[in-house]
């Protein structure tokens, strides 16, 4: 008689399709029970209902590239209305030939905010410095002009997705120290200070922006002495700034709030004075541990800063809903608000997932 | 205060006598700056005073709110309450109000609807519900309101067709270009018991709510509230009604030429800001939902069934009571935030508020600071009143700890 023995072991068989690879997953979240499948199944033939016909008409169907309304002629979407106003929405009536300062500063912002962003850049400290004064004042010198040889361009001339950037970031780098201040008196042990800054913040948080874009357009002018004239945009900038710092005042307030006591009495026992204990020991942390909450303000600031049509400046939604308007280009608003929401969602999109990141790697590293 | 410390004197001097200057004591140099402070600010508030009476004067406004008992002269396309053209402007601000607390009304229940709704789907199991509800949630909450109230308005309403050709539902409702026409209710005098027996049977079952909790404390046995309070609630005013003669009639529309005859039409402003405030809010509350949800440990769900509560009654006592701790404080700022987003009516002409006072009365008046003041104190008592609410909440609800 023979035995049959094996001497090495066998490799092992993958588990049944049931319990692993995509069947499994498929029984497991699509089908578990009859009525989930029921409702998956329905669920696949409402979207693909829906899907086909946008897919056909935004993609298939469409036409992309020509110089005027005659060039549509599929059927689908007409996108030529985009691409020919694309330098009027991302520029508004910026002068052609001086568009590279608009580029330039872009391209600036984005690799300061790259270089910020990114981990392992050396020299952060510095390129925090750089972006929060010197970018300011050189964006300020090449879009405005009117010094080294650049010719002026008076804010009237900016529009698009342009003014709405330069609205946003004014907005919450202008904000950013009243902001600290307000939430450093709204935790004063001076009660005087403490009600003024809770007055301020309460009341701004309160009113919807309309009414605050309202009353610098309109009021404004009433407050200051005769003769001192602002133009619009620096208008609309002043509200948006005071609107903005009670919002940011609130989220730096919860950080505060979050540093421990401990450090205070440290910053004290060590014989700092207020100011130095803030800007040495406190603020540091504070202000890292609400880098999140400040980005999700500035998302909330960059969706509102569309409200400024309402007082007549043409920012990116603006300048669409004027293109449409035009006589030439009547009847193109779903693919005018199309393209305004993609540019939107992009900038939010994106911008709420690096603050979830953010918020992600600071609970790893407490 | 935990700053405090910072300025509070250290405690091995105060026992001291004290040789510090005057400087250097923290509670003199803060009064002093309080003082600078609150002179700066008077300074500033003068300066911005005596400047804006100089500039009205010279522009010939006069200052008051005399204004307001003036006829307005300017028609608005939707009121709630009788207004024509020869209503004084005090009117046309307390029908802006109206129409900006309808729209806030209507799209919190909305938004509250919608948002629980998605919010649970978006914890389903089932993969494709939960992935649809992320995908909504990311898209929706990323586009600015303003951009969603004018794609629905501008882009979508225009595609419907005219009330000749409308759409209807039932040859009752009718949806078209010029708005949604429905039939209205017509209520005789003798409609007012239903409202009554309402009122009646609100407080039975709260009544009835009170003696099924003390029951249960004093001999452990189940009362079936939820029903019992349904049953009271629809079957009292229901009984009335029919008691006293079904005292309500319905204003069918009807077409008749262009347009429709009867009927209760509501205008396309109002549904192109509805249709996106609800759903971009809900977008918010479905997150705020989800959170709330997911704040609650497995642990609890878990200690309820090995204490032999069905699935049902675990939701019911456990989770959802915990879970609304979370929710509400954020559910009210999402509220205030949709009360404040109606303001954006203004840029399609929708008739609340901000359009007809700040907007019309402000062009046709000239006085600015008057009606600027006005508003902003209308949302802000509104705002005001929902965070004293808040307050009030969060202490009841706050977690006693032992």
């Amino acid at each position: 008689m023979q035995a049959f023995i094996t001497r090495e072991t066998l490799p092992s068989l993958p588990p049944p399709s049931t319990l692993k690879g995509p069947i499994a997953w498929m029984r497991q979240n699509l089908f578990s029970s009859v009525g989930n499948t029921i409702v998956t199944v329905v669920l696949v033939l409402a979207i693909l209902a829906a899907l086909i016909p946008f897919i056909n008409w935004a993609f298939i169907k469409a036409d992309w590239i020509g110089s005027s309304r005659d060039d549509c002629t599929s059927g689908g979407a007409c996108w030529v209305f985009v691409y020919v106003h694309l330098k009027l929405f991302m520029v508004g009536l910026y002068p052609e030939a001086e568009t590279w300062r608009v580029l330039l500063v872009g391209m600036i912002l984005v690799v300061t905010l790259a270089g910020l962003m990114i981990k392992g850049v050396p020299f952060k400290k510095y390129l925090q410095l750089f972006a929060l004064i010197a970018f300011p004042i050189i964006a300020f010198m090449l879009l405005s002009g009117g010094s080294f040889g650049l010719p002026h361009v008076e804010t009237n001339f900016w529009g698009g997705l342009l003014l709405t950037l330069v609205i946003a970031i004014v907005g919450i780098v202008a904000a950013f120290p009243l902001g600290i201040l307000l939430a450093l008196g709204r935790r004063s042990s001076m009660p005087i200070v403490k009600a003024i800054c809770v007055v301020f913040i309460e009341v701004w948080r309160g009113v919807p922006l309309i009414t605050v874009l309202f009353m610098s357009s309109v009021m404004l002018p009433l407050f200051l002495p005769e003769g001192m004239e602002f133009d619009k945009l620096l208008r609309a900038l002043v509200g948006i700034t005071l609107f903005q710092s009670a919002y940011l005042a609130e989220v730096v307030r919860s950080g505060l709030q979050a540093i421990p006591k401990g450090q205070y009495e440290a910053a004290n026992a060590l014989g700092l004075t207020f100011w130095q204990g803030m800007y040495k020991v406190i603020l540091p942390q504070a202000l890292k541990i609400v880098i999140p909450g400040i980005v999700n303000s500035f998302i909330s600031l960059f969706k509102d800063t569309s409200l400024v049509l309402i007082i007549g400046l043409f920012d990116l939604l603006a300048t669409i809903q004027g293109a449409f308007a035009s006589p030439k280009w009547l009847g193109y608003a779903i693919e005018g608000y199309l393209f305004a929401a993609l540019v939107y969602w992009v900038f939010c999109f994106g911008m709420s997932r690096y603050s979830q990141r953010v918020e992600r790697s600071l609970k790893t590293t407490n | 205060m935990a700053d405090s410390n910072l300025s509070a004197p250290p405690q091995t001097i105060s026992t001291m006598p004290s040789k510090a200057s005057f400087w250097n004591d923290p509670q003199k140099r803060a009064l002093v700056f309080q003082i600078l402070l609150v002179i700066g600010i008077g300074l500033l508030l003068w300066f911005i005073f005596s400047n804006t009476l100089h500039n009205l004067d010279k522009r010939g406004i006069k200052t008051g709110f005399d204004f307001l008992d003036r006829p307005a002269g300017f028609g608005i396309t939707q009121s709630l309450i009788a207004y024509t053209e020869a209503s004084s402007f005090g009117r046309t601000f307390l029908v802006g109000l109206l129409n900006t607390l309808l729209v806030a009304g209507l799209g919190i229940i909305f938004a509250t609807i919608l948002g629980f709704t998605v919010g649970v789907a978006r914890l389903s199991k089932n993969w494709l519900i939960s992935h649809i509800a992320l995908v909504f949630i990311e898209t929706i909450r990323n586009i600015p309101p303003l951009l969603q109230i004018l794609f629905w308005y501008r882009a979508i309403l225009p595609l419907l067709p005219g009330p000749k050709d409308s759409i209807s539902l039932a040859e009752l409702f009718y949806l078209h270009k010029r708005g949604f026409t429905i039939p209205s209710p017509l209520f005789e005098p003798a409609f007012v018991w239903t409202f009554w027996a309402f009122i009646v049977a609100l407080v039975l079952a709260f009544i009835m709510r009170r003696w099924a909790k003390a029951r249960r404390e004093k001999t452990g046995e189940q009362f079936p509230v939820f029903w019992t309070a349904v049953g009271i609630l629809i079957g009292v005013p229901l009984v009335t009604f029919f008691l006293t003669g079904s005292p309500l009639n319905w204003d069918i529309p009807a077409l008749s030429g262009f347009n429709f005859r009867g009927g209760l039409t509501v205008i396309p402003e109002l549904t192109a800001l509805l249709l996106a405030l609800s759903i971009y809010t809900a977008a918010f509350i479905a997150e705020i939902v989800r959170s709330g949800i997911q704040s609650v440990s497995k642990g609890q769900s878990e200690a309820a069934a090995s204490l032999g509560l069905r699935p049902n009654r675990t939701l019911q006592l456990v989770i959802i009571p915990q879970a609304m701790r979370v929710i509400i404080p954020q559910l009210t700022s999402q509220y205030l935030n949709l009360t404040k987003n109606t303001s954006l009516g203004v840029a399609i002409g929708y008739p609340d508020l901000v359009n007809v006072f700040a907007g019309t009365t402000l062009n046709q008046t000239g006085q600015a600071v008057e009606i600027i003041f006005m508003t902003m104190l209308v949302y802000l008592v509104i705002s005001l009143t929902i965070s004293m609410f808040m307050n009030w909440y969060n202490k009841r609800m706050a977690l006693v700890e032992r």
